[in-house]
């Protein structure tokens, strides 16, 4: 075991951010939110309701989307890290990227970088979503501007063009249940306002 | 966020020497979906905080033992909402773990993190204590199993003793045909914390297990082995007049702000008899057990 580290020491950890590996020390109070934007300088990720509700600090760790303001930086230590900014490929926009802009889905822009990245997720997980699956794969990140159709559809569009992940034909997705974006199939949506 | 120390043990027994050693200033860390938010907002101030994610003895896997399915201390709500097992023998553990969050949350957010908060909201109480799951415990004396009726006392306080952590819970393996479902209400169809939540299971021998939460200060469970709720053919007269006797226990705080106590207890009861048809028709249906 370690010995006990003092109240606001830096902590050394490595990882990979966006396919480049970083050593950096920080703070066990500082959130992998603010790791990225203020010692990485990595901006894209928005920080905003810093409660888990917004989706705008949305990153990819080790494979999955999570709110970056409800990670501290150090339990990011030997962790893989994909941004907004690891997005596009050899500076190539993604397919979702590009439908984005196609479809004129950012209205203000400050939810984009967290819908992106939680469009990416759901992507390598379900390569061809139904609407009601990029729904529910996109449901934590909230748009003010209320843009949500133009964003489902930049996804959907997206999907059609391949994404940005290779399709190896299992749509139901490692991460998925047939449920899974459609909880009008639990009997609870009874109980929801039509 | 105030500072505080931070430790990633990697052995179980020198996480339980800190968080025993440190007791009321030590605050365990798996998903952390509750925890940082508390720590930004200054309700828990810990001086340390244990990150117990690097512990060997501790994992995410769903394992089946004898008897049991058993779920690690780090399975998150995304694992078991993927689980086969899950989904066919405890379906309405599978539709609770569905409701918590978001995508971003669940694959986060613990089950066992779920429990040790004890909010009496927490989406997958309900489910665990009409399967009747145990705790199992490991702390400075050793590994005790606690049933999970037993380990909620109040809104974030458990039965749990200083220096004890949560290894896995364990829910026994249905022992026949069963019927169960999950409801639950909210005040809107989105991402919500729950007004109230409600798990229901009935078996062939006509005993119907319902468990409630969000309506006090713990989630309740509560059974009915008279027969009446199970039947089909019973009136539902009769069957909302058990439900009231069987919904006494329900407090619901009076200054909540997501619902009133007089919504809250009228929705219990409109939850409790659609989920008594539901998880009949389930068991008649033997599409899950």
């Amino acid at each position: 075991m370690s010995g006990m580290n003092a109240m606001g020491a830096r902590h050394p950890i490595d990882l990979t951010v966006n396919g480049q590996r970083r050593s950096i020390e920080v703070f066990a109070h500082h959130t992998l939110l603010d790791v990225l934007r203020e010692d990485l300088g990595l901006t894209g990720t928005k920080e905003c309701c810093l409660v888990g509700e917004c989706g705008a600090c949305t990153v990819i760790i080790d494979g999955r989307s999570v709110d970056s303001c409800l990670v501290l930086g150090v339990e990011a230590d030997g962790a893989e890290v994909t941004t907004v900014e690891g997005l596009a490929v050899d500076g190539r926009l993604s397919a979702v990227q590009r439908t984005f802009l196609e479809t004129g889905a950012a209205q203000c822009g400050f939810c984009i970088p967290g819908q992106l990245v939680s469009a990416h997720a759901l992507l390598a997980d379900v390569p061809h979503p139904t609407r009601p699956q990029v729904e529910e794969g996109l449901a934590g990140n909230l748009c003010r501007c209320a843009g949500y159709e133009q964003i489902i559809e930049a996804v959907l569009s997206g999907a059609d063009l391949g994404s940005s992940t290779a399709d190896d034909g299992r749509d139901q997705g490692r991460l998925s249940t047939p449920a899974m974006g459609d909880r009008s199939a639990t009997p609870d949506a009874e109980l929801a306002p039509q | 966020m105030r500072a505080f120390a931070y430790e990633r043990p990697t052995r179980l027994d020198d996480a339980i020497a800190l968080i025993d050693g440190h007791g009321p200033d030590a605050r365990p860390l798996a998903g952390g979906t509750d925890l940082i938010i508390r720590l930004r907002d200054g309700s828990l101030r810990p001086r340390i905080v244990v990150d117990v994610k690097g512990v060997a003895e501790l994992d995410a896997e769903i394992r089946e033992e004898d008897g049991f399915l058993a779920f690690g201390a780090l399975t998150t709500m995304t694992d078991i909402v993927v689980d086969g097992r899950v989904g066919r023998d405890y379906p309405a553990l599978a539709e609770a773990a569905l409701f918590v969050g978001s995508v971003q949350i669940r694959n986060r957010a613990t089950l066992v993190g779920n429990m040790c908060n004890a909010s009496p909201a927490a989406d997958t109480s309900p489910a665990l204590l009409v399967y009747g799951a145990r705790i199992v415990a490991t702390g400075p004396s050793g590994t005790r199993r606690v049933p999970l009726d037993e380990f909620f006392v109040r809104s974030g306080v458990t039965t749990l003793a200083r220096g004890e952590l949560v290894q896995a819970i364990e829910l026994p393996r249905p022992t026949g045909r069963r019927g169960s479902v999950h409801l639950r209400r909210t005040r809107r169809r989105g991402h919500d914390l729950a007004s109230v939540t409600l798990a229901c299971a009935v078996t062939p021998d006509g005993v119907t297990r319902l468990a409630y939460g969000s309506v006090g200060p713990r989630p309740v469970l509560v059974l009915d082995d008279t027969g009446l709720l199970a039947d089909p053919t019973a009136p539902a007269a009769d069957k909302v007049r058990r439900l009231e006797m069987l919904f006494a226990g329900a407090s619901p705080s009076p200054t909540s702000m997501r619902a009133s106590p007089q919504y809250r207890l009228a929705m219990l009861h409109v939850l409790g008899l659609r989920a008594v048809a539901t998880a009949i028709e389930r068991l008649a249906s033997g599409a899950s057990q």
